[in-house]
């Protein structure tokens, strides 16, 4: 071999060595960002940290005047306006996934999930400036009203309607979460090998039946991983939210009540906060919503991880 | 099996149900999409995209310095997120194993699920309160933060989905690591790679809430990244909860305008691969 020779191929190897070196400092910089965020949402909430300790969790009181902050009703606010979305997502979405993974012919399978993923892409803002300015005034005056007439006799659905408040919120949060629950489940039963369908089948069984009792509980797990993972979204869906829930730190038994979320007083006081212990707040908000959502998100994709393995050693 | 016209019709009413679910799924895009036109169609002239907005209770005005600040706080954000993000794709798919690997792959995932406004918060800490005002600097770091796991994640699938053999072949004919990976393997998997890139900035593009503590908004012609920049985005949020009524029309003005371009950059990334890819984050 000539030296010219041997000489190029060192120096290529050096590049390669360059080149695998520039592609993980790139990953790692992409974990110090990670790191950084978890760090700096931390650092960021010390003072208040060390002033509340855990009492800020179910302390009920949240007044910058006398700088006493607790976050129990921004907590109930977050996680009642989500529950709501995550029920009506889940009913509908459920079984919008179902049709079109199974039932509905190509021509129509195909629009329908496009239409449907694309309304995942849509802005917050945009669906908080819908919910403002159409759907609240339809809830104030219609879907209250009705829902008073008929179950009024429940807590939940007495008291003035404002238009704006939990139930709202609830209604605009599913729409905005449901192309996540249909898509992610559509998935996760097209997972299910086609043998299994076909082995009920040849039982006898009709196909509503072949999808109710064997195919939606072998994906069972994905399905419910779906819906905790749109639940993470709703957790932290911020403008639209803002936008038709009233933002009035209160906990009130009617689901017509305005309420407030974590993220939203984020939201509406982070520039008005004054001084260190308001500002050390609100990052301690920010810091609980992301817990929360490392843990739900965490737990949401091992379940999806579960099926997609499961069908995959199957096979 | 007992009762077959009974399972029938359980089977057929169970479907029916299931194919009205996803017609309301459906017609809910459609639904708000035809109001946005509606109502953003009037409100949308030459002077709304051209001129600065006028003072508050004054008629007339438009969006345009924030129609500028959305396309500079995005282009620097895409300008931060494109390398980082596809190169971390790129060694995941190539280079990395076993548990790194895992576990990059795992908090990309998870950070793909953080809340926007717990990554404003972020850049606030990080660039805002260090220089004590507001910069559209700082919105497009959290910008690039939100585009960083779809750009991983869509990268990594399309260095993926090139066939292995044609790496090899490369590097059996003694082409270098670097040389076959960047003239064989990235050419193959670069239009998967551009969709991804348009989803990441068709995602950033309508996002609102890190803005309100990191770009702020501005009523002037601002051209300069480290200062406090208009957004368009923020206009819309802005003027809907605004008290007036000529600013809620521009809302609806801006609200078309952000769902357009939103759109656009949607259909431009299915069409640029023919195969289906999830925007679901």
């Amino acid at each position: 071999m000539s030296v010219r020779r041997l000489r190029a191929q060192t120096s290529s190897r050096v590049i390669d060595r360059v080149f695998i070196a520039v592609l993980l400092a790139a990953a790692i910089v992409f974990l110090a960002i990670i790191g950084g965020l978890a760090y700096s949402l931390v650092a960021g909430s010390s003072l208040s940290l060390r002033t509340f300790g855990a009492a800020f969790l179910w302390t009920s009181q949240w007044n910058p005047v006398t700088n006493q902050f607790g976050a129990l009703p921004l907590i109930y606010g977050t996680i009642v306006s989500s529950l709501i979305a995550i029920l009506l997502s889940g009913l509908f979405g459920v079984f919008a996934a179902v049709f079109l993974a199974d039932f509905a012919p190509r021509p129509i399978a195909r629009p329908l999930s496009f239409m449907i993923e694309l309304l995942a892409a849509v802005p917050s803002v945009v669906f908080g400036l819908w919910g403002l300015f159409v759907l609240a005034p339809a809830m104030r005056n219609a879907i209250d009203p009705f829902l008073q007439k008929t179950l009024g006799f429940l807590p939940i659905f007495s008291g003035p309607s404002y238009g704006v408040g939990l139930l709202t919120a609830g209604v605009i949060l599913a729409l905005m979460i449901i192309p996540t629950v249909t898509a992610l489940s559509r998935d996760v039963i097209a997972t299910i090998p086609i043998d299994q369908r076909e082995a009920s089948m040849s039982l006898g069984a009709t196909r509503w039946e072949t999808m109710t009792k064997v195919v939606l509980p072998a994906a069972r797990a994905g399905i419910f991983g779906a819906i905790i993972l749109a639940l993470g979204r709703a957790l932290g869906e911020t403008i639209a939210t803002t936008m038709v829930i009233g933002n009035r730190p209160e906990i009130s038994a009617s689901l017509f009540a305005p309420s407030y979320t974590l993220a939203s007083v984020i939201a509406n006081e982070f520039t008005e906060a004054t001084t260190d212990i308001y500002r050390n707040s609100l990052i301690e908000l920010g810091l609980l919503l992301f817990i929360v959502s490392v843990m739900v998100n965490g737990a949401a994709r091992l379940l999806i991880w579960s099926v997609f393995r499961r069908s995959v050693s199957a096979r | 099996m007992k009762n077959y016209p009974m399972r029938r019709f359980t089977g057929a009413a169970g479907i029916l149900w299931s194919f009205l679910c996803a017609f309301v799924a459906a017609a809910s895009l459609l639904l708000i999409l035809g109001y946005i036109v509606f109502n953003g169609a009037s409100a949308i002239n030459w002077e709304f995209i051209t001129q600065l907005p006028h003072p508050v209770g004054v008629e007339g005005g438009g969006v345009a310095n924030g129609i500028i600040g959305s396309v500079i706080t995005v282009g620097i954000a895409t300008l931060i997120a494109t390398p980082i993000g596809v190169l971390t794709g790129l060694y995941l798919a190539l280079f990395a194993r076993g548990g790194f690997a895992e576990t990059v792959r795992f908090l990309s995932d998870v950070l793909s699920g953080i809340p926007s406004i717990a990554i404003g918060l972020f850049a606030y800490t990080v660039l805002v309160q260090p220089f004590r005002h507001f910069s559209a600097i700082s919105a497009s770091f959290a910008f690039a933060v939100l585009m960083l796991p779809l750009l991983v994640r869509t990268s990594e699938e399309a260095v993926r989905s090139v066939p292995r053999p044609i790496l090899e072949g490369a590097l059996a004919l003694g082409l270098t690591t670097f040389r076959s990976t960047l003239l064989i393997v990235v050419p193959v998997a670069w239009p998967s790679i551009m969709t991804g890139l348009l989803l990441a900035i068709a995602r950033v593009t309508g996002e609102t809430a890190p803005l309100l503590f990191t770009a702020f908004g501005s009523q002037f012609w601002e051209l300069n990244p480290t200062n406090p920049m208009a957004q368009l985005a923020l206009q819309v949020f802005n003027y809907a909860i605004s008290p007036y009524r000529s600013q809620n029309t521009q809302a609806w003005g801006g609200a078309l305008l952000l769902v357009l371009a939103v759109l656009t950059l949607n259909i431009l990334a299915r069409l640029l691969i023919k195969s289906r890819v999830s925007v679901i984050r």
